[in-house]
């Protein structure tokens, strides 16, 4: 516990926590943003534009349901079109905020302490904004509990030996896993909200959800224990999820698709993309809520080295996939690599590896990593780039396989391009709804944090 | 005149350490129906009181386990029993293709477990306590640290207690009501 504490305090690029804080100010910090500070105009602006957008993917969908799926792009041979490439991209997403609670818990990285709670949230809203696109993708979306194990009169059971079953099994796994550790380290901080709220609704809504917490030392024990046994269940978790996506592709038979290197380089990317938005939502947040003093440049800097250090093993698959095209001497990858390279979707493979490789190299400089708009920046580039990517992997490998007789292109319809939208903005009510009705950062694990928590012996 | 029973004597507390010493000292009395409150987890805390093992990571691993199994053993009989699908030959019983959903299984039923388990042994959700009944214990999710010395103790009494609490040096002592 010591050296921990002065590793927290005495760091040799910046704190983790601004020195002078104390037990009470941290609680009253965090939990005024809920519970007294006035809601600004600006959330406002942000949650209708939020909001309106869900609405237009709410119309996307609806009319999707009237009309079916043939008012997308998709045709044969790309079957599979955005609704794919936006899941892919949304679970992507989703992997940060389980990765900086699990894993970063268990290497005892405690800088994870303040930005974990919304990097969580993150996660639950993502992977809800992925899941969207599978359901709506099957045609038939009410028939959706088809994909799950239940008796039924029809007499059958889903097939499990196809990678897709096992997606409906990781990603439903996955989201009921992160919310169960999203609100059980929710509960301690409710306890906070329940004591210090002075409206009698609010104290009887969060007294609920507290469960009637009450920091019993027993309860404590116990709960510290179910805390990192979860976490060590949503270590392989984690790195599971990404993998099975990958099987969706890797299990198939199609060029560009078929290849082991696809689960290390799915999961690499994932966090690549999942470190890219928890800073471009970290970012703002900080500056609006002037939470400097709790997501410091530390936080930035370690963020921005993620990025670099996964960036890096998404390269490395890329070399992987190109350098296999020419060595496997299969004449459709050598195709496909020259299909990337030359083909009609050539400029968004070029983009891709700008966006990914190119620019993110620019985090090399010291100054950068510190630089709060540089790295919203550099973000933003990050997200189109893993996007493009899931393009490039979705469409490029289907659009021309085997037979030059089936070939064909894709093009996004509005209806593509209105749903895609509409789910970023759901993603951004949720966020918005999530800062203003729960503490963002955990209160609890941030008085840890403080030098006076530490027991002296006596 | 009926009194109101006591559920316990309490004592509140600046900082970690003074509680961890305190709730040791107490516990080295011979009080062993004590419990204590602070606003983050204290590892040493438990071990003052007297609280030394707690059943989540066993209720966990029977829930990993009874996952495992059950994700296994449904798609064994699904694809060998119930539902057999012959593709040209290959054998009904095709387990590599059955790790993963076994897997996730496995994580599912241990997450569970140990979520839900941690709360029924805690005995959570209780929305009403008697701690509650103190009205500053509404600092102890805040930045206050709290001894409880239960009344169903064999050596509790509302002097003698009482006295004992004051000797640890608390900033206040309040009397639990039922």
């Amino acid at each position: 516990m010591a050296d921990h504490t002065e590793d927290v305090i005495e760091n040799r690029s910046a704190p983790v926590i601004e020195p002078g804080h104390t037990f009470g100010s941290v609680t009253d910090k965090i939990s005024s943003i809920v519970l007294t500070r006035p809601t600004s105009t600006g959330w406002f602006i942000g949650f209708g534009v939020g909001f309106l957008l869900t609405m237009m993917m709410l119309f996307a969908i609806g009319y999707l349901v009237v009309k079916g799926t043939g008012i997308w792009g998709i045709t044969i041979p790309i079957g599979w079109g955005f609704a794919i490439v936006n899941f892919v991209w949304w679970i992507g997403i989703g992997h940060a905020g389980t990765l900086i609670s699990a894993i970063l818990l268990l290497l005892r990285q405690s800088w994870r302490n303040s930005i974990n709670r919304f990097a969580e949230a993150m996660t639950l809203f993502a992977v809800s904004a992925a899941g969207i696109f599978p359901l709506i993708h099957t045609g038939r979306p009410w028939l959706a509990y088809w994909m799950f194990p239940y008796p039924n009169t029809m007499n059958y059971w889903p097939q499990f030996r196809s990678p897709l079953i096992w997606d409906v099994f990781a990603v439903s796994t996955y989201f009921t896993i992160s919310l169960l550790f999203w609100f059980i380290g929710l509960v301690p901080d409710l306890a906070t909200l329940r004591d210090r709220s002075t409206n009698r609704v609010a104290q009887i809504i969060y007294g609920m959800l507290a469960l009637g917490w009450r920091g019993s030392a027993r309860h404590w024990h116990r709960y510290e224990s179910a805390y990192l046994l979860l976490a060590g269940l949503a270590t392989p978790l984690v790195l599971s999820v990404h993998t099975v996506v990958s099987f969706d592709f890797a299990i198939g038979i199609v060029p560009g698709w078929h290849t082991t290197i696809f689960p290390p380089y799915f999961v690499a990317g994932a966090i690549y993309s999942g470190f890219a938005m928890v800073l471009m939502l970290a970012i703002p947040i900080r500056k609006l809520y002037s939470l400097e003093d709790f997501i410091t440049d530390r936080h930035l800097q370690n963020s921005a080295k993620v990025m670099l250090a996964t960036g890096w093993i998404v390269a490395y698959g890329y070399g992987i996939e190109a350098f296999m095209g020419w060595y496997s001497g299969n004449r459709n990858d050598a195709f496909l690599l020259w299909n990337r390279l030359h083909g009609p979707y050539a400029p968004l493979y070029w983009s891709l590896l700008i966006c990914n490789i190119g620019i993110p190299q620019v985090l090399w400089i010291r100054k950068l990593r510190t630089c709060p708009i540089g790295l919203f920046l550099v973000s933003l580039v990050i997200l189109i780039g893993m996007w493009l990517e899931r393009f490039v992997i979705v469409v490029m490998s289907l659009h021309r396989d085997f037979l030059t007789s089936s070939w064909g292109m894709y093009y996004p319809t509005r209806w593509d391009w209105m749903t895609y939208i509409g789910t970023i903005g759901m993603f951004l009510t949720a966020m918005f709804l999530f800062v203003r009705i729960l503490p963002m950062i955990s209160i609890f694990e941030m008085r840890t944090l403080l030098p006076e928590a530490e027991v002296k012996p006596e | 005149m009926k009194t109101t029973p006591i559920y316990g004597m309490m004592a509140e507390f600046d900082s970690a350490s003074d509680l961890v010493a305190a709730a040791r000292k107490t516990n080295e009395a011979g009080y062993k129906k004590i419990d204590a409150y602070s606003p983050f987890p204290v590892e040493e805390l438990a071990e003052a009181i007297g609280f030394h093992k707690n059943g989540v990571p066993l209720v966990t691993l029977i829930g990993a386990l009874i996952g495992g199994l059950c994700g296994y053993f449904m798609q064994y009989w699904f694809a060998v029993d119930s539902y057999p699908i012959n593709v040209g030959g290959r054998p009904y019983h095709s387990w590599p293709a059955f790790i993963v959903v076994t897997f996730e299984m496995t994580i599912l039923f241990g997450g569970i477990a140990a979520v839900f388990g941690m709360l029924a042994l805690n005995g959570l959700p209780m929305p009403y306590h008697p701690v509650f009944n103190v009205p500053r214990f509404a600092m102890a999710s805040k930045d206050r640290f709290f001894l409880i010395v239960f009344s169903t103790d064999p050596k509790y009494s509302p002097t003698g207690t009482r006295q004992f609490l004051e000797s640890l040096g608390p900033r206040s002592i309040s009397e639990v009501p039922s």
